[in-house]
C-alpha cells in the first residue's frame, strides 16, 4: 500500500510537471501575453486564401522585424472580414472583394485602401465535363450551361470573396441556382474543393488555394483567362477615427509595409520555389482602374 | 489509405526532430486544455460535493442547469464568450480575445459542468448511509465529507478526465475566441484544420496522431492516480 502510493505521487508529480513546462515554454514565448490590441499588437483580419497558400508565413518575420509590431492574423472568409471591420474589432484588412469593400469604404469603417496584389478566378469540374464548359472563354456562359445541364455545382455558400463573385456570375446568366445540382458546402476554398473533387462537381476556385490543393485533387481547369475572373487583392485600415480603439499607427505600419519594394518582392516570389509558378502577381500603385473597373 | 500510414511515420518524425512549431503547439494545447481543466476542478469539485451533500431550495432546478451544461456546444460557447471579448464587447476593454486567456475562459466554460456533473454523480452514488454512519461514529462533518471523496475518488477522476478530454479535442471554440493564430493561439485541434486548409493531409494525419498520443498519455497518468496500482 506504501508503495502504491509513493507511485502515485510519482505519476501526479510528473503530471504537474508536464503542466509547469508547458507554462514555462508558453511565458518565454509570449512576452506580450494576454494583451491583443496594446500598441505594440496589430490584428489583420484575411481572407483564407492568403492563410492558406503561406504567403503571410513568409511576410509576418519580415514585418515584425522591420516595424517592430506583433501581427495577429485572423484568417476569414472576406464576408467576415469587413463584418469585423465594420464592428472595429480589427486594426487591418487584407482581402479580395472589390465590390463589398467599396460598400464599406464609402460608409466609412475603413480608410486608406491600396491594390496589393492579383491573381484569378477558375472554374474547375470533372474531367468528363458533362456541361460542356472546356475551354470556353466567357465565365457567365459556362455557368449558364451547368445551370441548363443541371450539372453538380458546390458553392461555398460562405459570403467570402469567392462566393461574391460566383454570386455576380450566377446573376448575370440570370440563373437562381437552387435544386439539388446546386450545393453550398458553407466553408472555406480548400474544403469545398475537395467536396467538389469528391463528388465530382464543379465549383470556382481562386488559383492560388487551386495550385495548393492540386495534389489532392482529380479535377482539372475548365475556364480561365476571362477578365471577370479576374482577383484582385488590397488592403485598408479600419477608421481609427470612427473606432477609437484600433490601433492605426500599426495597421499602417502593415500597408506600408505590403506595398514597399520589400513587402512586394517577397509576395512576387511566393511559391516560385515550390510550385515553379508564383501564387500572386504584385501591383503596388495600381488601382483598379488599371484593370477596368 | 496511404495518407493514414504517411501521417503515422510524419508524426514520428515530427515528434523525433524536435521541430519547434510542433513543440509549441502540443505545449500550447497542454497549457490550454490543461489550466482550463484545472479551473474547472478547482470550481467544479467542490460544487459537485455541495450539491451531493447539502439539501437546498433550488437544488434541482441548480442540477438539471449543471446536466443540461455538460452537453453545452463549444462553438455556442464559443460564440458567446467572443461577444463578451470583442472590443465592442462588455469586457473589450480587456483587450483578451484572439489570446490563449480566451480560449482558457471559453475551454472552463465548457468542461466546468462536466467536472460538476460528474463530480456530483460520483459522490451520490455512494451508499448514502455511509455518511450517517461516520457521523455517528464520531467523526466531524469535515472527517466525514474527506472521507467520502476518497470513497468516491474513481468516480472523481473520471470527471477529471472527462472534462480534459472534452476540452483538448475541442475546436469551435478555440478556434472561435484565439483565432488560429500561428505561434501565439494555435492548438493540435486547429492546426488540423489549418493543415486541411493547406491540402497538407498528411501533416495533418501528423498532428491527429501527436493530439492522439498527448492526450493519451495524459489519461494513462490520470488513471494511475485513479486506481491504486500500476495497470501499464
Amino acid at each position: 500500500m506504501i508503495n502504491h502510493r509513493a507511485l502515485r505521487h510519482r505519476y501526479l508529480v510528473i503530471l504537474v510537471a508536464i503542466l509547469c513546462i508547458s507554462f514555462g515554454s508558453i511565458f518565454n514565448q509570449e512576452p506580450t501575453f494576454g494583451q491583443s490590441s496594446g500598441s505594440k499588437n496589430v490584428i489583420v483580419a484575411m481572407t483564407t486564401s492568403i492563410e492558406d497558400s503561406g504567403l503571410l508565413d513568409d511576410l509576418v518575420p519580415a514585418i515584425e522585424k522591420k516595424t517592430g509590431y506583433r501581427l495577429k492574423k485572423v484568417a476569414v472568409g472576406t464576408g467576415q472580414a469587413l463584418a469585423l471591420a465594420e464592428k472595429g474589432e480589427v486594426d487591418a484588412l487584407f482581402v479580395n472583394s472589390p465590390k463589398a469593400e467599396r460598400k464599406v469604404l464609402e460608409g466609412g469603417a475603413v480608410i486608406n485602401r491600396h491594390l496589393v496584389m492579383h491573381n484569378d478566378f477558375v472554374i474547375v469540374g470533372p474531367d468528363a465535363d458533362k456541361a460542356k464548359i472546356r475551354g470556353k472563354k466567357n465565365a457567365v456562359e459556362a455557368f449558364s450551361l451547368i445551370a441548363k445541364n443541371q450539372a453538380l455545382f458546390v458553392s461555398r455558400g460562405d459570403d467570402s470573396g469567392t462566393n461574391k463573385l460566383e454570386k455576380d456570375l450566377w446573376k448575370q446568366a440570370n440563373v437562381t441556382p437552387s435544386g439539388t445540382w446546386y450545393q453550398q458546402t458553407g466553408s472555406g476554398m480548400a474544403e469545398t474543393l475537395q467536396v467538389a473533387n469528391q463528388k465530382l462537381g464543379y465549383t470556382l476556385a481562386d488559383r492560388a488555394t487551386y495550385i495548393f490543393q492540386q495534389k489532392n485533387l482529380s479535377l482539372p481547369v475548365l475556364v480561365q483567362g476571362d477578365k471577370k475572373l479576374l482577383n484582385l487583392y488590397h488592403v485598408m485600415e479600419v477608421n481609427s477615427k470612427k473606432y477609437p480603439r484600433v490601433n492605426s499607427a500599426g495597421a499602417k505600419a502593415f500597408i506600408n509595409f505590403v506595398l514597399s519594394p520589400e513587402g512586394q518582392t517577397i509576395i512576387a516570389a511566393h511559391g516560385k520555389k515550390e510550385f515553379k509558378q508564383p501564387l500572386f502577381y504584385v501591383d503596388a500603385g495600381k488601382t483598379e482602374k488599371d484593370y477596368g473597373f | 489509405m496511404n495518407t493514414i500510414i504517411e501521417g503515422a511515420f510524419k508524426a514520428f518524425e515530427l515528434l523525433t526532430s524536435g521541430d519547434s512549431d510542433v513543440f509549441q503547439v502540443m505545449t500550447m494545447t497542454l497549457f490550454v486544455s490543461g489550466t482550463a481543466t484545472a479551473i474547472s476542478v478547482l470550481l467544479g469539485l467542490p460544487l459537485g460535493l455541495w450539491l451531493a451533500l447539502v439539501d437546498f431550495i433550488g437544488k434541482q432546478t441548480l442540477t438539471s442547469l449543471i446536466n443540461f451544461g455538460m452537453g453545452l456546444p463549444p462553438v455556442v460557447v464559443g460564440l458567446f464568450v467572443s461577444m463578451f471579448l470583442w472590443r465592442s464587447g462588455p469586457l473589450g476593454n480587456l483587450d483578451l480575445i484572439y489570446t490563449p486567456i480566451a480560449m482558457i475562459v471559453a475551454q472552463t466554460i465548457i468542461a466546468f459542468p462536466i467536472v460538476t456533473g460528474f463530480s456530483f454523480a460520483a459522490i451520490i452514488s455512494i451508499n448514502p448511509k455511509l455518511r450517517w454512519r461516520l457521523l455517528s461514529m464520531g467523526a466531524t462533518q469535515w472527517q466525514a465529507n474527506w472521507l467520502l471523496i476518497k470513497e468516491a475518488r474513481l468516480g472523481l477522476m473520471a470527471a477529471i478526465m472527462a472534462g480534459f478530454g472534452r476540452v483538448i479535442s475541442e475546436v469551435g471554440a478555440s478556434m472561435m475566441v484565439g483565432g488560429n493564430i500561428k505561434g501565439q493561439t494555435r492548438v493540435l485541434t486547429t492546426a488540423i484544420v489549418t493543415e486541411v486548409g493547406k491540402g497538407n493531409y498528411d501533416v495533418a494525419m501528423a498532428i491527429a496522431y501527436i493530439l492522439l498520443i498527448i492526450t493519451y498519455t495524459v489519461i494513462v497518468l490520470l488513471t494511475i492516480l485513479q486506481h491504486d496500482k500500476k495497470i501499464l
